[in-house]
Protein backbone atom coordinates (compact mmCIF):
# COMPACT_ATOMS: atom_id res chain seq x y z
CA UNK A 1 0.00 0.00 0.00
CA UNK A 2 1.15 3.72 -0.81
CA UNK A 3 0.48 5.12 2.22
CA UNK A 4 2.30 8.37 3.30
CA UNK A 5 1.49 9.97 6.98
CA UNK A 6 2.82 13.57 8.03
CA UNK A 7 4.28 12.26 10.61
CA UNK A 8 5.17 8.67 12.01
CA UNK A 9 5.31 7.51 15.80
CA UNK A 10 7.23 4.71 16.66
CA UNK A 11 5.61 2.81 19.65
CA UNK A 12 7.24 -1.00 18.92
CA UNK A 13 7.57 -2.97 21.87
CA UNK A 14 5.39 -0.81 24.24
CA UNK A 15 2.46 -2.53 25.90
CA UNK A 16 -0.90 -0.83 26.69
CA UNK A 17 -1.50 2.32 27.60
CA UNK A 18 1.68 3.80 26.22
CA UNK A 19 0.90 3.51 22.34
CA UNK A 20 -2.14 5.44 23.02
CA UNK A 21 -0.46 7.33 25.63
CA UNK A 22 2.07 8.47 23.06
CA UNK A 23 -0.30 8.96 20.27
CA UNK A 24 -2.47 11.48 22.10
CA UNK A 25 0.86 13.44 22.64
CA UNK A 26 1.57 13.51 19.36
CA UNK A 27 -1.39 13.78 17.55
CA UNK A 28 -1.41 17.06 19.90
CA UNK A 29 1.42 18.65 17.80
CA UNK A 30 0.39 17.55 14.50
CA UNK A 31 -1.49 20.21 11.80
CA UNK A 32 -5.28 19.64 11.89
CA UNK A 33 -6.73 17.66 8.74
CA UNK A 34 -3.18 15.72 8.93
CA UNK A 35 -2.03 11.99 8.87
CA UNK A 36 -0.45 10.18 11.50
CA UNK A 37 1.43 6.81 11.27
CA UNK A 38 1.71 4.66 14.66
CA UNK A 39 3.86 2.12 14.65
CA UNK A 40 2.85 -0.44 17.72
CA UNK A 41 3.34 -3.90 18.22
CA UNK A 42 0.48 -4.92 20.92
CA UNK A 43 -2.17 -6.74 19.43
CA UNK A 44 -4.97 -5.03 21.52
CA UNK A 45 -3.96 -1.42 20.20
CA UNK A 46 -5.79 -1.85 17.27
CA UNK A 47 -9.39 -2.21 18.67
CA UNK A 48 -8.28 0.80 21.32
CA UNK A 49 -7.09 3.11 18.80
CA UNK A 50 -10.24 3.18 16.82
CA UNK A 51 -12.24 3.48 19.65
CA UNK A 52 -10.49 6.28 21.02
CA UNK A 53 -10.06 7.76 17.82
CA UNK A 54 -14.18 7.89 17.60
CA UNK A 55 -14.64 8.76 20.87
CA UNK A 56 -12.01 12.18 20.58
CA UNK A 57 -13.30 12.77 16.98
CA UNK A 58 -10.18 11.86 14.99
CA UNK A 59 -10.48 10.20 12.25
CA UNK A 60 -9.24 6.25 12.24
CA UNK A 61 -8.02 5.60 8.74
CA UNK A 62 -7.37 1.84 9.45
CA UNK A 63 -4.17 -0.58 10.07
CA UNK A 64 -2.19 -2.31 7.70
CA UNK A 65 0.02 -5.18 9.36
CA UNK A 66 3.75 -5.74 7.92
CA UNK A 67 4.69 -8.73 10.29
CA UNK A 68 4.73 -8.24 13.69
CA UNK A 69 4.11 -4.35 13.17
CA UNK A 70 0.95 -3.07 13.40
CA UNK A 71 0.58 0.45 11.25
CA UNK A 72 -2.29 2.37 12.51
CA UNK A 73 -3.27 5.48 10.17
CA UNK A 74 -5.31 7.87 12.02
CA UNK A 75 -6.23 12.01 10.73
CA UNK A 76 -6.21 14.40 12.62
CA UNK A 77 -10.09 16.29 13.28
CA UNK A 78 -10.16 19.43 11.64
CA UNK A 79 -12.67 21.76 12.55
CA UNK A 80 -12.93 23.46 9.46
CA UNK A 81 -14.64 20.66 7.71
CA UNK A 82 -17.60 20.84 10.21
CA UNK A 83 -18.46 23.93 8.68
CA UNK A 84 -21.65 23.54 6.56
CA UNK A 85 -20.88 26.15 4.26
CA UNK A 86 -20.46 25.45 0.76
CA UNK A 87 -19.26 28.38 -1.69
CA UNK A 88 -18.67 26.47 -5.00
CA UNK A 89 -22.35 26.99 -6.31
CA UNK A 90 -22.25 23.68 -8.45
CA UNK A 91 -23.11 20.71 -6.49
CA UNK A 92 -23.96 17.17 -7.70
CA UNK A 93 -24.60 14.33 -4.62
CA UNK A 94 -23.30 11.29 -4.65
CA UNK A 95 -26.34 9.54 -6.35
CA UNK A 96 -26.25 11.89 -9.13
CA UNK A 97 -22.59 10.67 -9.45
CA UNK A 98 -23.76 7.19 -9.29
CA UNK A 99 -25.45 7.64 -12.22
CA UNK A 100 -22.93 9.37 -13.99
CA UNK A 101 -20.51 6.55 -13.25
CA UNK A 102 -22.59 3.97 -14.16
CA UNK A 103 -23.90 5.89 -17.71
CA UNK A 104 -21.57 6.07 -20.70
CA UNK A 105 -20.45 9.35 -20.07
CA UNK A 106 -16.43 9.42 -19.63
CA UNK A 107 -16.01 11.38 -16.51
CA UNK A 108 -12.99 12.72 -14.14
CA UNK A 109 -13.45 11.81 -10.09
CA UNK A 110 -10.83 14.21 -8.05
CA UNK A 111 -10.44 13.08 -4.62
CA UNK A 112 -8.59 15.69 -2.55
CA UNK A 113 -8.03 13.56 0.80
CA UNK A 114 -4.93 13.05 1.99
CA UNK A 115 -3.35 9.43 0.40
CA UNK A 116 -3.60 7.54 3.29
CA UNK A 117 -7.18 8.20 3.39
CA UNK A 118 -7.62 7.84 -0.36
CA UNK A 119 -5.73 4.32 -0.05
CA UNK A 120 -8.10 3.05 2.47
CA UNK A 121 -10.80 3.12 0.23
CA UNK A 122 -11.69 5.24 -2.94
CA UNK A 123 -14.05 5.49 -5.90
CA UNK A 124 -11.77 3.17 -8.55
CA UNK A 125 -10.85 5.59 -11.05
CA UNK A 126 -9.94 8.61 -9.07
CA UNK A 127 -7.05 10.42 -9.15
CA UNK A 128 -5.78 11.25 -6.20
CA UNK A 129 -4.48 15.31 -5.31
CA UNK A 130 -4.78 16.08 -1.62
CA UNK A 131 -6.22 19.80 -1.58
CA UNK A 132 -2.86 21.22 -0.07
CA UNK A 133 -1.20 19.86 -3.02
CA UNK A 134 -3.69 21.15 -5.48
CA UNK A 135 -1.86 24.55 -5.61
CA UNK A 136 1.34 22.89 -6.93
CA UNK A 137 -0.62 20.06 -9.20
CA UNK A 138 -3.84 21.23 -10.71
CA UNK A 139 -2.01 21.74 -14.40
CA UNK A 140 -2.19 17.56 -14.30
CA UNK A 141 -5.84 18.24 -14.66
CA UNK A 142 -7.01 18.62 -18.29
CA UNK A 143 -9.23 21.52 -18.48
CA UNK A 144 -11.68 20.19 -21.10
CA UNK A 145 -12.80 17.89 -18.32
CA UNK A 146 -15.54 17.34 -16.30
CA UNK A 147 -14.29 17.47 -13.01
CA UNK A 148 -15.93 15.63 -10.47
CA UNK A 149 -14.43 16.69 -6.63
CA UNK A 150 -14.77 14.27 -3.83
CA UNK A 151 -13.03 14.54 -0.17
CA UNK A 152 -14.46 13.04 3.09
CA UNK A 153 -17.39 15.10 4.34
CA UNK A 154 -17.60 17.87 0.98
CA UNK A 155 -15.45 21.05 2.57
CA UNK A 156 -11.95 20.04 1.37
CA UNK A 157 -13.64 19.04 -2.23
CA UNK A 158 -15.26 22.57 -1.89
CA UNK A 159 -12.43 24.86 -1.21
CA UNK A 160 -10.67 22.61 -4.16
CA UNK A 161 -13.68 23.58 -6.09
CA UNK A 162 -12.97 27.14 -5.90
CA UNK A 163 -9.46 26.44 -6.60
CA UNK A 164 -10.17 25.04 -9.82
CA UNK A 165 -12.61 27.56 -10.97
CA UNK A 166 -10.23 30.32 -10.28
CA UNK A 167 -7.74 28.32 -12.54
CA UNK A 168 -9.72 28.93 -15.57
CA UNK A 169 -11.28 25.21 -14.70
CA UNK A 170 -15.38 25.58 -16.39
CA UNK A 171 -16.49 21.95 -15.55
CA UNK A 172 -16.04 21.50 -12.08
CA UNK A 173 -19.04 20.09 -9.74
CA UNK A 174 -18.40 19.38 -5.68
CA UNK A 175 -19.61 15.85 -4.64
CA UNK A 176 -21.60 16.21 -1.21
CA UNK A 177 -21.60 14.84 0.92
CA UNK A 178 -18.30 12.61 0.15
CA UNK A 179 -17.03 9.28 1.18
CA UNK A 180 -18.06 9.64 4.21
CA UNK A 181 -21.65 7.96 2.84
CA UNK A 182 -20.34 6.56 -0.37
CA UNK A 183 -22.32 3.51 -0.75
CA UNK A 184 -20.83 2.42 -4.21
CA UNK A 185 -17.93 0.34 -5.25
CA UNK A 186 -14.69 1.23 -3.94
CA UNK A 187 -10.87 0.33 -3.90
CA UNK A 188 -8.09 0.17 -1.93
CA UNK A 189 -4.45 0.50 -2.90
CA UNK A 190 -2.48 -2.51 -2.70
CA UNK B 1 0.52 5.38 48.91
CA UNK B 2 1.01 2.64 46.22
CA UNK B 3 -1.22 1.28 44.27
CA UNK B 4 -1.95 -2.54 45.24
CA UNK B 5 -2.67 -5.81 43.03
CA UNK B 6 -4.65 -8.26 43.47
CA UNK B 7 -4.50 -11.90 41.64
CA UNK B 8 -6.85 -13.45 40.05
CA UNK B 9 -6.65 -16.11 42.40
CA UNK B 10 -8.06 -13.29 45.05
CA UNK B 11 -10.83 -12.07 42.64
CA UNK B 12 -11.97 -15.80 42.58
CA UNK B 13 -12.31 -16.04 45.96
CA UNK B 14 -14.93 -13.02 46.13
CA UNK B 15 -17.18 -13.97 43.08
CA UNK B 16 -17.74 -17.68 44.69
CA UNK B 17 -18.07 -16.39 47.96
CA UNK B 18 -20.43 -14.21 46.92
CA UNK B 19 -18.66 -10.76 48.65
CA UNK B 20 -19.69 -7.37 47.47
CA UNK B 21 -16.41 -6.64 44.85
CA UNK B 22 -16.82 -3.60 42.76
CA UNK B 23 -14.64 -3.22 39.38
CA UNK B 24 -13.83 -0.81 37.55
CA UNK B 25 -13.14 -2.02 33.98
CA UNK B 26 -11.12 0.19 31.78
CA UNK B 27 -10.84 -2.03 28.43
CA UNK B 28 -12.14 -0.51 25.47
CA UNK B 29 -16.10 -0.82 25.46
CA UNK B 30 -16.58 -3.15 22.62
CA UNK B 31 -14.40 -5.28 24.40
CA UNK B 32 -15.97 -5.03 27.89
CA UNK B 33 -19.57 -5.78 26.01
CA UNK B 34 -17.93 -9.44 24.45
CA UNK B 35 -17.00 -10.58 28.26
CA UNK B 36 -16.20 -9.32 31.78
CA UNK B 37 -15.54 -10.44 35.02
CA UNK B 38 -19.10 -11.94 36.09
CA UNK B 39 -20.76 -13.70 39.05
CA UNK B 40 -21.36 -13.76 42.93
CA UNK B 41 -21.70 -9.85 44.00
CA UNK B 42 -19.77 -8.26 41.06
CA UNK B 43 -20.39 -5.09 40.19
CA UNK B 44 -18.88 -3.42 37.15
CA UNK B 45 -18.39 -0.33 35.62
CA UNK B 46 -16.47 0.37 31.86
CA UNK B 47 -14.90 3.46 31.11
CA UNK B 48 -11.89 2.91 28.72
CA UNK B 49 -8.82 4.05 30.18
CA UNK B 50 -7.85 6.39 27.13
CA UNK B 51 -11.31 8.63 28.31
CA UNK B 52 -9.50 9.20 31.48
CA UNK B 53 -5.73 10.12 30.10
CA UNK B 54 -6.83 13.63 31.24
CA UNK B 55 -8.48 13.08 34.42
CA UNK B 56 -10.68 10.47 36.54
CA UNK B 57 -13.44 13.36 37.17
CA UNK B 58 -15.47 11.41 34.56
CA UNK B 59 -16.21 8.32 36.63
CA UNK B 60 -14.70 9.56 39.99
CA UNK B 61 -18.18 10.30 41.38
CA UNK B 62 -19.75 7.56 40.50
CA UNK B 63 -17.20 5.50 43.20
CA UNK B 64 -16.63 6.40 46.96
CA UNK B 65 -13.17 7.28 48.25
CA UNK B 66 -13.21 4.77 50.78
CA UNK B 67 -14.49 1.57 49.06
CA UNK B 68 -12.74 -1.07 47.04
CA UNK B 69 -11.83 -0.33 43.79
CA UNK B 70 -10.25 -3.43 41.71
CA UNK B 71 -9.23 -2.01 38.24
CA UNK B 72 -9.45 -4.19 35.26
CA UNK B 73 -7.66 -3.82 32.11
CA UNK B 74 -7.09 -6.58 29.28
CA UNK B 75 -3.14 -7.09 30.24
CA UNK B 76 -2.22 -4.98 33.64
CA UNK B 77 -0.56 -2.17 32.74
CA UNK B 78 -3.81 0.00 31.70
CA UNK B 79 -5.18 -0.57 34.75
CA UNK B 80 -2.34 0.04 36.98
CA UNK B 81 -1.93 3.56 35.45
CA UNK B 82 -5.77 4.66 36.18
CA UNK B 83 -5.10 2.97 39.47
CA UNK B 84 -2.40 5.14 40.60
CA UNK B 85 -4.77 8.36 39.01
CA UNK B 86 -7.54 7.25 42.03
CA UNK B 87 -4.71 6.63 44.41
CA UNK B 88 -3.43 10.50 43.85
CA UNK B 89 -6.86 11.77 43.95
CA UNK B 90 -7.42 10.43 47.27
CA UNK B 91 -9.33 6.94 46.93
CA UNK B 92 -7.86 4.66 49.59
CA UNK B 93 -8.29 1.62 48.65
CA UNK B 94 -7.57 0.86 44.79
CA UNK B 95 -6.20 -2.22 43.60
CA UNK B 96 -5.32 -3.22 40.01
CA UNK B 97 -5.66 -6.80 38.56
CA UNK B 98 -2.10 -8.10 37.88
CA UNK B 99 -2.14 -9.62 34.24
CA UNK B 100 -5.45 -7.91 33.35
CA UNK B 101 -8.30 -10.18 31.69
CA UNK B 102 -5.80 -12.40 29.96
CA UNK B 103 -4.99 -13.76 33.32
CA UNK B 104 -8.65 -13.93 34.58
CA UNK B 105 -9.31 -15.96 31.29
CA UNK B 106 -6.51 -18.52 32.89
CA UNK B 107 -7.57 -18.96 36.41
CA UNK B 108 -8.53 -22.32 37.29
CA UNK B 109 -10.31 -23.04 40.29
CA UNK B 110 -10.49 -26.06 41.68
CA UNK B 111 -13.58 -27.27 43.89
CA UNK B 112 -14.51 -30.56 45.60
CA UNK B 113 -17.29 -32.44 44.39
CA UNK B 114 -17.74 -35.46 46.27
CA UNK B 115 -15.59 -38.16 47.73
CA UNK B 116 -16.22 -41.42 45.37
CA UNK B 117 -17.21 -45.50 46.47
CA UNK B 118 -13.91 -46.77 47.14
CA UNK B 119 -12.24 -44.07 48.71
CA UNK B 120 -11.72 -41.83 45.82
CA UNK B 121 -12.99 -37.87 45.05
CA UNK B 122 -13.78 -35.99 42.12
CA UNK B 123 -12.77 -32.31 41.39
CA UNK B 124 -14.60 -29.64 39.54
CA UNK B 125 -12.08 -26.98 37.75
CA UNK B 126 -14.33 -23.75 37.15
CA UNK B 127 -12.22 -21.57 34.58
CA UNK B 128 -14.19 -18.53 36.06
CA UNK B 129 -13.13 -16.17 33.12
CA UNK B 130 -14.06 -18.83 30.28
CA UNK B 131 -16.43 -20.65 31.81
CA UNK B 132 -15.22 -23.70 30.99
CA UNK B 133 -14.92 -26.83 33.52
CA UNK B 134 -12.87 -29.57 33.60
CA UNK B 135 -12.41 -32.79 36.23
CA UNK B 136 -9.87 -34.30 38.02
CA UNK B 137 -11.12 -37.58 39.26
CA UNK B 138 -8.46 -39.38 41.58
CA UNK B 139 -8.28 -42.51 43.24
CA UNK B 140 -5.38 -44.96 45.12
CA UNK B 141 -2.76 -43.04 44.00
CA UNK B 142 -4.24 -42.91 40.13
CA UNK B 143 -5.79 -39.35 38.59
CA UNK B 144 -7.68 -38.97 35.31
CA UNK B 145 -8.16 -35.32 33.93
CA UNK B 146 -11.34 -34.44 31.52
CA UNK B 147 -11.48 -31.92 29.44
CA UNK B 148 -8.54 -30.41 30.58
CA UNK B 149 -7.62 -26.50 29.88
CA UNK B 150 -4.27 -25.68 28.45
CA UNK B 151 -2.66 -24.65 31.20
CA UNK B 152 -1.25 -28.09 32.29
CA UNK B 153 0.47 -27.21 34.87
CA UNK B 154 -2.45 -26.70 37.32
CA UNK B 155 -3.26 -29.77 36.91
CA UNK B 156 0.18 -30.89 37.30
CA UNK B 157 0.77 -29.28 40.60
CA UNK B 158 -2.35 -30.32 41.89
CA UNK B 159 -1.68 -34.30 41.04
CA UNK B 160 1.57 -33.43 42.84
CA UNK B 161 -0.08 -31.89 46.03
CA UNK B 162 -2.65 -35.25 46.40
CA UNK B 163 0.23 -37.36 46.00
CA UNK B 164 -1.26 -38.99 42.57
CA UNK B 165 -0.11 -39.91 39.40
CA UNK B 166 -1.87 -38.66 35.96
CA UNK B 167 -2.84 -41.59 34.17
CA UNK B 168 -5.65 -41.17 31.97
CA UNK B 169 -6.24 -37.64 30.46
CA UNK B 170 -9.85 -37.88 28.47
CA UNK B 171 -11.90 -35.22 25.71
CA UNK B 172 -15.18 -36.07 25.76
CA UNK B 173 -14.97 -33.95 22.23
CA UNK B 174 -12.94 -32.47 20.07
CA UNK B 175 -12.73 -29.20 21.27
CA UNK B 176 -13.26 -25.71 19.82
CA UNK B 177 -13.73 -22.52 22.45
CA UNK B 178 -10.45 -24.02 24.31
CA UNK B 179 -7.10 -25.82 23.44
CA UNK B 180 -7.32 -29.28 25.23
CA UNK B 181 -4.54 -29.82 27.64
CA UNK B 182 -5.13 -33.44 27.27
CA UNK B 183 -2.31 -34.56 25.23
CA UNK B 184 0.23 -32.81 26.33
CA UNK B 185 -0.57 -33.74 30.17
CA UNK B 186 -1.13 -37.32 28.86
CA UNK B 187 2.52 -37.08 26.99
CA UNK B 188 4.28 -35.97 30.00
CA UNK B 189 3.18 -37.90 33.01
CA UNK B 190 3.67 -40.94 30.25
CA UNK B 191 -0.63 -41.36 30.67
CA UNK B 192 -3.19 -42.45 27.44
CA UNK B 193 -4.84 -39.40 26.00
CA UNK B 194 -8.83 -40.59 25.13
CA UNK B 195 -11.00 -38.82 22.28
CA UNK B 196 -13.59 -40.05 20.35
CA UNK B 197 -12.75 -41.88 17.23
CA UNK B 198 -15.54 -39.91 15.48
CA UNK B 199 -13.76 -36.78 16.47
CA UNK B 200 -10.66 -37.96 15.93
CA UNK B 201 -10.29 -38.42 11.67
CA UNK B 202 -8.48 -35.48 10.78
CA UNK B 203 -6.07 -35.80 14.34
CA UNK B 204 -2.28 -36.53 13.56
CA UNK B 205 -1.09 -37.79 16.71
CA UNK B 206 -1.75 -41.17 18.84
CA UNK B 207 -4.55 -41.49 20.89
CA UNK B 208 -6.60 -44.00 22.63
CA UNK B 209 -10.67 -44.43 21.34
CA UNK B 210 -12.84 -43.32 23.80
CA UNK B 211 -16.24 -45.70 23.11
CA UNK B 212 -18.56 -47.21 25.00
CA UNK B 213 -17.96 -50.64 26.26
CA UNK B 214 -14.31 -49.80 26.75
CA UNK B 215 -14.34 -48.37 30.47
CA UNK B 216 -11.23 -46.79 32.18
CA UNK B 217 -10.50 -47.33 35.48
CA UNK B 218 -9.01 -45.03 38.04
CA UNK B 219 -6.47 -46.68 40.98
CA UNK B 220 -6.98 -50.57 41.08
CA UNK B 221 -9.99 -50.48 39.43
CA UNK B 222 -11.92 -48.34 42.28
CA UNK B 223 -13.23 -45.82 40.01
CA UNK B 224 -15.46 -46.56 37.20
CA UNK B 225 -15.37 -44.21 33.82
CA UNK B 226 -18.07 -45.47 31.90
CA UNK B 227 -18.00 -43.75 27.82
CA UNK B 228 -21.67 -42.81 26.70
CA UNK B 229 -21.83 -41.67 23.02
CA UNK B 230 -23.83 -39.03 22.81
CA UNK B 231 -23.54 -37.06 19.73
CA UNK B 232 -24.46 -33.71 18.71
CA UNK B 233 -21.94 -31.10 19.69
CA UNK B 234 -19.81 -32.31 17.52
CA UNK B 235 -20.68 -36.08 16.23
CA UNK B 236 -17.98 -38.15 18.49
CA UNK B 237 -19.22 -36.40 21.94
CA UNK B 238 -19.07 -38.86 24.19
CA UNK B 239 -20.61 -38.63 27.46
CA UNK B 240 -18.90 -40.27 30.78
CA UNK B 241 -20.41 -41.71 33.83
CA UNK B 242 -18.26 -41.77 37.00
CA UNK B 243 -18.98 -44.02 39.99
CA UNK B 244 -22.54 -44.85 38.82
CA UNK B 245 -23.29 -41.61 40.12
CA UNK B 246 -22.06 -38.24 38.49
CA UNK B 247 -22.88 -37.65 34.36
CA UNK B 248 -19.81 -35.84 32.37
CA UNK B 249 -22.02 -34.04 29.78
CA UNK B 250 -19.36 -32.40 27.77
CA UNK B 251 -20.81 -29.88 25.84
CA UNK B 252 -24.17 -31.60 25.08
CA UNK B 253 -26.12 -30.43 28.18
CA UNK B 254 -25.40 -27.54 30.22
CA UNK B 255 -27.69 -26.37 33.50
CA UNK B 256 -29.24 -23.99 32.39
CA UNK B 257 -29.04 -24.55 28.09
CA UNK B 258 -28.26 -27.00 25.86
CA UNK B 259 -24.83 -27.56 23.19
CA UNK B 260 -24.81 -26.10 20.12
CA UNK B 261 -24.19 -28.39 16.80
CA UNK B 262 -22.45 -26.23 14.78
CA UNK B 263 -18.83 -25.30 15.39
CA UNK B 264 -17.75 -27.81 12.66
CA UNK B 265 -20.32 -26.09 10.32
CA UNK B 266 -23.11 -28.72 10.15
CA UNK B 267 -25.61 -27.63 12.44
CA UNK B 268 -28.36 -29.07 10.23
CA UNK B 269 -26.65 -32.76 10.43
CA UNK B 270 -25.74 -32.77 14.22
CA UNK B 271 -29.17 -31.27 14.98
CA UNK B 272 -30.76 -34.30 14.79
CA UNK B 273 -28.08 -36.26 16.94
CA UNK B 274 -28.24 -33.60 19.50
CA UNK B 275 -31.95 -34.19 20.19
CA UNK B 276 -32.01 -37.68 19.88
CA UNK B 277 -29.04 -37.84 22.74
CA UNK B 278 -31.19 -35.15 25.12
CA UNK B 279 -34.59 -36.81 24.51
CA UNK B 280 -34.04 -40.56 24.63
CA UNK B 281 -30.56 -41.45 25.04
CA UNK B 282 -30.02 -39.18 28.58
CA UNK B 283 -33.78 -39.65 29.10
CA UNK B 284 -32.65 -43.25 29.54
CA UNK B 285 -30.56 -42.75 32.43
CA UNK B 286 -31.10 -42.49 36.04
CA UNK B 287 -32.93 -39.07 37.32
CA UNK B 288 -30.28 -38.92 40.22
CA UNK B 289 -27.31 -39.16 38.16
CA UNK B 290 -25.47 -35.76 38.91
CA UNK B 291 -24.59 -33.74 35.59
CA UNK B 292 -21.37 -32.08 35.30
CA UNK B 293 -20.89 -30.28 32.19
CA UNK B 294 -17.77 -28.77 30.38
CA UNK B 295 -19.00 -25.64 30.60
CA UNK B 296 -21.69 -23.02 32.07
CA UNK B 297 -22.60 -19.51 30.19
CA UNK B 298 -24.07 -17.61 33.10
CA UNK B 299 -22.81 -16.69 36.45
CA UNK B 300 -26.63 -17.73 37.42
CA UNK B 301 -25.25 -21.33 36.62
CA UNK B 302 -22.68 -21.13 39.96
CA UNK B 303 -24.18 -22.93 43.02
CA UNK B 304 -22.01 -23.25 46.12
CA UNK B 305 -18.52 -22.56 46.57
CA UNK B 306 -19.04 -21.94 42.81
CA UNK B 307 -19.86 -25.27 41.28
CA UNK B 308 -21.54 -26.35 38.41
CA UNK B 309 -24.34 -29.15 38.69
CA UNK B 310 -27.33 -30.63 38.94
CA UNK B 311 -29.37 -33.58 39.18
CA UNK B 312 -30.51 -34.99 35.99
CA UNK B 313 -34.05 -35.00 36.69
CA UNK B 314 -34.05 -31.23 37.55
CA UNK B 315 -32.86 -30.51 34.52
CA UNK B 316 -35.64 -32.32 33.07
CA UNK B 317 -38.12 -30.19 34.47
CA UNK B 318 -36.05 -26.89 34.27
CA UNK B 319 -33.81 -26.45 31.71
CA UNK B 320 -35.45 -24.84 28.77
CA UNK B 321 -33.72 -26.79 26.22
CA UNK B 322 -34.67 -29.88 27.35
CA UNK B 323 -38.50 -28.94 27.29
CA UNK B 324 -39.37 -28.64 23.39
CA UNK B 325 -42.07 -31.74 22.44
CA UNK B 326 -42.40 -30.63 19.19
CA UNK B 327 -38.85 -31.68 16.94
CA UNK B 328 -39.72 -29.01 13.87
CA UNK B 329 -39.44 -26.47 17.10
CA UNK B 330 -36.72 -27.71 18.74
CA UNK B 331 -34.82 -28.24 15.31
CA UNK B 332 -35.56 -24.39 15.07
CA UNK B 333 -34.89 -23.48 18.45
CA UNK B 334 -31.18 -24.84 17.83
CA UNK B 335 -30.37 -23.50 14.30
CA UNK B 336 -32.16 -20.11 14.91
CA UNK B 337 -30.66 -19.13 18.10
CA UNK B 338 -26.75 -19.95 17.42
CA UNK B 339 -24.88 -16.91 19.04
CA UNK B 340 -21.41 -15.69 17.53
CA UNK B 341 -18.92 -18.55 16.91
CA UNK B 342 -15.98 -18.53 19.48
CA UNK B 343 -13.27 -16.71 19.15
CA UNK B 344 -10.78 -18.34 16.75
CA UNK B 345 -12.32 -21.55 16.86
CA UNK B 346 -11.27 -22.85 13.60
CA UNK B 347 -7.83 -22.16 14.68
CA UNK B 348 -9.02 -23.84 18.39
CA UNK B 349 -9.96 -26.86 16.08
CA UNK B 350 -6.59 -27.42 14.15
CA UNK B 351 -4.46 -27.11 17.05
CA UNK B 352 -6.32 -29.74 18.80
CA UNK B 353 -5.93 -31.88 15.88
CA UNK B 354 -2.63 -31.27 15.99
CA UNK B 355 -2.73 -29.93 12.67
CA UNK B 356 -0.92 -26.61 13.31
CA UNK B 357 1.31 -25.65 16.53
CA UNK B 358 0.97 -21.83 17.16
CA UNK B 359 3.57 -20.23 20.07
CA UNK B 360 2.32 -19.70 23.80
CA UNK B 361 1.25 -16.87 23.32
CA UNK B 362 -0.95 -17.03 19.97
CA UNK B 363 -2.70 -19.42 22.23
CA UNK B 364 -3.62 -17.58 24.92
CA UNK B 365 -4.69 -14.74 22.08
CA UNK B 366 -6.63 -17.23 20.68
CA UNK B 367 -8.35 -18.21 23.74
CA UNK B 368 -9.47 -14.41 24.94
CA UNK B 369 -12.98 -14.09 25.31
CA UNK B 370 -16.28 -15.94 26.01
CA UNK B 371 -16.43 -19.59 25.11
CA UNK B 372 -19.87 -19.52 23.39
CA UNK B 373 -20.75 -23.77 23.36
CA UNK B 374 -24.28 -22.92 24.28
CA UNK B 375 -27.55 -21.95 22.86
CA UNK B 376 -30.03 -20.74 25.01
CA UNK B 377 -33.26 -19.37 24.08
Amino acid sequence: MNLVANETLDAKGLACPMPIVKTKKAIKNLEPGHVIEVHATDKGSTADIKAWSESTGHQYLGTVEEGDVLKHYIRKASEAETSEEKKHGDVLDLDGLRSKIDGDETISILDVREPAEYAFGHIPGAINIPLGELEERFEELNKDDDIHVICRTGSRSDLAAQKLSEKGYQNVKNIVPGMKEWQGPTETNN
Amino acid sequence: MAVKHITTKEIARKVVTNEETTILDVRNTDEFDDWKIEGGSVHVINEPYFNLLDGIEDVEHKLDKDQEIIVVCAKGGSSQMVAEMFDEAGFTDVYSLEGGMKAWSEHLEPTKIADLNGGGSLYQFVRLGKGCLSYFIESDGEAAIVDANRMIDVYEKFAEEKGVTIKHTIDTHLHADHISGGRNLAEKAGGTYHLPEKDATEVTYEYSSLEEGNDITVGNTTVKVQPLYSPGHTIGSTSLIIDDQYLLTGDILFVESIGRPDLAGKAEDWVGDLRNTLYSRYKELSDDLIVLPAHFSFSSELGEGGQVSARLGELYEKNKGLQVEDEEKFRSMVTDNLPPQPNAYEEIRKTNMGKVTPDDEEQREMEIGPNRCAVHE
